[in-house]
């Protein structure tokens, strides 16, 4: 019952006059890069406005005609629908079921397997976009690449015939990284004692999981969940391996805006979409904080 | 991996049984390792391989051992430029990027500020959205407006403010998890705020500044939209644009060119990580290691 | 040298740590202020410090009123429960930080460090950073830290908390020591009032944001002010037991005791009683405590009895050889010299 009083915690006494001083460099720079440019788009979904003709010179106001155009259009429904399979497929299952999978099963231990394994992991993380697509364009290739050599299937187009399998496979390997960090890390903090006391009472490992780990864990892993969702939602880097194709069969969200807005032209409906995809992830997030509130207010 | 199905009342388990399920348990898990190391290591092998090979291909096979592949590459007039380019924007942005957010999430770790966790949640959110390709007009529009059109300078200021809410975010975590005492003792005798700034609260966070400098750079060096847009002169292209176009031209992509160069242009990445690891260690979440 | 006047500090949301105090410490005395977790003892010592603003009223630190400076300017030295000494500074750096905000010279301020580090026996410590440190010495830094700036005042957080048991005793005597030869006036703050009791000259004791009396550790222990002050003071706790004013007589738990003259008839009376104060006896006796023996603690040279009289519960501390058994029928004999008399929760004058 010994609450510490609501000390104030400006220890270097800083003062409000300083401290909106010190955020303000970063505020500045975050309400022109970024800030502006997200209103802008705002703006643009209502208007007409095109990379040429006409209407670039002189974009006209449409109010909501662009949203209701999208909204009804197959392709943003397909496009939609596609994303969702890949956030749960590549991030929801893959990246933290594989994560938490590697993370578990290296706990405890130290030494040669688990830096190497780490370090694989950690790897195609690290490694800059452009590279990594290449590498899995080569992996795939239906002629020459590696897989069709190691399972000898000469000719079997993985990109052509299964493009949403490949770049869900392709984003489970690019981003399971951080997941394993962040399970890695919330396992190590699970007092060992926790455990014991389960097993000692007869539990089983997936027991102890379900009854120790994951109740300590949850708001870690609700975090993670939210921000690989979030990440792998607006992720551009399938482009440089698909370009959404074959035929828009891989075109997720954000490949589908370059596409209509740059590749198209239709700039304003670009704009449109984008904040379309604001407002799906806006909620996405919100959705995950409610199920963050709630676990607070119950953990221990 | 297995349940335990056996009854609770076990007078004398022969020690044989629980050894077994020991071993079974180990060869799973090592079997489950070697299953995911493979994984890993199957597309980075052409990586170690082409570069090396005097008749590269796709198919990862055993090089013929040469070094002519880096000549030639050192033949192409932007390889090295580009490589420079992203030394540059990397470096700027991280700087930026560590010097803002660190001020920003001190002031907001240590003063309190109504809104402020709702604040830095919509901004999160903004920046993961906002530096896909839904605000590109918007920035390009931008850039050109402000005279920023094809020069580094453009690249790092619109790099830097879509990293600056997850920095200041991870930061603050970071520095929520810190003592006051420090500073509070520092105060009472007699340091100035920037005094105790820079003498106590720098050295106590740079596991996290550390951190916010790596990340920074790592998403920087990988950035391939934001420069693709913003820069004209192939001069100033870093190395992910440069890349994209060594494969991309038409005709047969020139495999000895592209896997030496992301081979090079992967290595101060990897090099980076790997140093800063072994300096601080890696603290992601500053929350978690309380 | 230190004057608290109307003292006040609110925080938001109506919480009244410190509640229209008013104080005054002497210079070069060792001050404590005592109280349970929560009685605002540190919201106090961090607002003569300045780390926290005053609400109202005022802080008068030597002549000087400093009730509107900021922490760095009122002339005190603060150690904290962790110590606070700088992680990435050796003993050496953190000893002389306070003379290096002052602008001292480097050589300079490292000399005055290590002469106040000799002092304290950690010479050959100079060179190691905190984390290479023991409890103990990590404390004695954070005392060199605060010695050599020379303040006008030191204020203590519960210097011995983060001490293990047997370290606390000797740091006790230590610091008692120290205090003395440095002369400098030390205020502290602790829960625990036995430390108290050892170490200070005066005490405060404190609860919800008032002190309920101030006064020498004798006087805190031999005439507490109330009943919140009888049974906070003391390793055992005080019987206190209530009863009532008959016939000039105070009936209390079975026993029929001398009153004070003051005490009106019928007055409801606490009776409180050390257990260093209660004999025990075999036999009935009017003016003892009829009980039965229910439970005995072994504390060395002594033994802990308490013993249970239908509702009532109380406790008597007998010499090694007397150890009764539980069960045993036991008759507790006060020794009227040391009786208090509470009305009111209020000490009656015997």
């Amino acid at each position: 019952m010994t609450a510490t009083a609501p000390y104030d915690t400006d220890a270097a006494g800083l003062g409000r006059g300083r401290a909106a001083g010190f955020v303000l460099p970063a505020l500045v720079l975050i309400g022109v890069f970024l800030i502006f440019p997200a209103l802008w788009t705002v703006y643009l979904g209502l208007t007409d406005f095109r990379l040429t003709g006409l209407a670039a010179a002189d974009p006209k106001v449409v109010g909501l005609e662009n949203y209701t155009t999208a909204l009804g259009d197959e392709r943003f429904h397909i496009s939609l629908w596609l994303t969702v399979q890949f956030v749960l497929g590549s991030a929801i299952a893959g990246q933290a079921g594989l994560g938490f999978a590697i993370a578990w099963a290296l706990r405890g231990r130290a030494g040669p397997v688990k830096r190497v394994v780490e370090g694989l992991v950690l790897l195609a993380w690290i490694l800059p976009s452009s590279v990594v697509a290449f590498l899995w364009i080569a992996l795939l290739d239906r002629d020459a690449g590696t897989l069709n050599a190691l399972l000898h299937t000469p000719g079997f187009a993985w990109l052509l015939d299964h493009p949403m399998l490949s770049i869900i496979v392709f984003n489970v390997w690019r981003g399971t990284a951080f997941s394993m960090m962040l399970y890695g890390a919330a396992l190590s903090n699970v007092p060992p004692s926790h455990l014991e006391t389960a097993r000692l009472a007869g539990a089983s490992t997936f027991q102890q999981l379900r009854d120790v780990v994951f109740p300590r864990i949850r708001g870690h892993v609700l975090t993670n969940l939210l921000l690989i969702s979030l990440w792998t939602f607006n992720d551009f880097t399938t482009f440089q391996i698909t370009a959404g194709g074959p035929e828009g069969r891989s075109e997720i969200l954000p490949v589908y805006i370059y596409n209509v807005a740059l590749t198209g032209g239709r700039l304003g409906f670009g704009a449109a979409v984008s904040f379309l995809v604001l407002l799906i992830n806006l909620v996405l997030a919100l959705v995950y904080l409610r199920l963050l509130r709630e676990r607070r207010a119950v953990a221990p | 991996m297995t349940p335990d199905t056996a009854p609770p009342a076990r007078p004398a388990a022969p020690a044989g049984a629980a050894r077994a399920r020991h071993a079974v348990a180990a060869l799973g898990r090592a079997t489950f390792l070697a299953l995911v190391a493979g994984f890993f290591a199957l597309p980075l092998l052409w990586l170690a391989a082409a570069p090396f090979d005097a008749h590269p291909t796709i198919t990862t096979s055993m090089p013929e051992f040469t070094h002519r592949n880096f000549q030639a590459l050192l033949d192409n007039p932007y390889v090295l430029s580009s490589l420079g380019n992203s030394v540059l924007q990397a470096g700027a942005s991280a700087a930026l990027v560590v010097v803002l957010a660190a001020l920003a999430a001190y002031a907001l770790s240590r003063v309190r500020v109504p809104g402020r966790d709702a604040l830095l949640y919509v901004l999160l959110l903004l920046s993961s959205v906002v530096t896909g390709t839904a605000a590109m007009v918007p920035i390009f529009e931008l850039a050109t407006r402000l005279n920023l059109i094809d020069t580094h300078l453009g690249v790092v200021l619109t790099l830097s403010g879509g990293l600056l809410p997850a920095a200041i975010f991870i930061l603050k975590d970071f520095m929520d998890g810190t003592p006051t005492s420090y500073e509070e003792s520092a105060r009472v005798f007699g340091a100035s705020p920037l005094q105790i700034l820079w003498h106590i609260v720098v050295p106590v966070v740079r596991p996290g500044l550390a951190t916010i400098a790596v990340w920074s750079v790592a998403s920087v060096w990988g950035s391939f939209l934001t420069p693709f847009i913003l820069l004209r002169d192939p001069g100033k292209a870093p190395g992910a644009v440069i890349l994209y176009t060594l494969y991309t031209e038409g005709g047969s992509p020139r495999l000895d060119l592209i896997s030496t160069f992301s081979l090079l242009y992967s290595l101060p990445v990897v090099l980076m990580y790997v140093f800063v690891s072994r300096r601080y260690g890696f603290r992601f979440h500053g929350g978690i290691k309380r | 040298m230190i004057s608290l006047r109307g003292l006040t500090k609110e925080f938001p949301g109506g919480v009244r740590a410190v509640d229209a105090l008013d104080l005054d410490i002497a210079a070069g005395e060792f001050f404590a202020l005592l109280g349970p977790s929560g009685c605002g003892k540190t919201t106090l010592l961090r607002t003569v410090a300045g780390l926290e603003t005053a609400t109202s009223g005022r802080v008068v630190i030597g002549s000087a009123d400093v009730t509107a400076l900021p922490p760095g300017r009122r002339d005190v030295a603060m150690v904290f429960q962790d110590y606070a000494l700088f992680p990435h500074m050796d003993v050496t750096g953190n000893i002389a930080y306070p003379l290096r905000i002052k602008k001292v010279g480097r050589a300079e301020r490292e000399a005055k460090a290590a002469g106040t580090a000799a002092r304290l026996g950690l010479a050959e410590l100079l060179a190691r950073r905190p984390g290479q440190l023991s409890g103990g010495q990590q404390q004695r830094v954070a005392l060199a830290r605060a010695i050599a700036c020379h303040p006008a005042a030191f204020l203590f957080d519960e210097p011995l908390s983060n001490l293990d048991a047997r370290m606390r005793l000797e740091a006790r005597t230590f610091l008692k020591r120290l205090q003395r030869e440095l002369a400098v006036t030390t205020v502290f703050v602790t829960h625990d009032q036995g430390e108290a009791l050892a170490m200070a000259d005066r005490i405060a004791v404190m609860s919800a944001g008032r002190i309920r009396q101030v006064g020498t550790p004798a006087e805190v222990f031999q005439r507490p002010a109330d009943t919140f002050v009888a049974s906070f003071i003391g390793s055992t706790p005080m019987n206190l037991l209530p009863g009532v004013v008959e016939d000039g007589t105070a009936r209390v738990a079975g026993a029929a005791l001398p009153a004070p003259a003051s005490l009106p008839e019928g007055a409801q009376i606490v009776y409180g009683l050390r257990p260093e104060y209660m004999d025990l006896s075999p036999t009935a006796r009017e003016d003892a405590f009829p009980g039965r023996v229910s439970v005995v603690e072994n504390l060395g040279t002594s033994f802990l009895v308490t013993l249970e009289n239908d509702d009532q519960q109380f406790q008597a501390v007998v010499p090694e050889d007397a150890e009764p058994s539980p069960g045993t029928p036991m008759w507790a004999v006060p020794r009227h010299s040391r009786a208090l008399f509470y009305r009111d929760g209020l000490l009656v004058g015997a």
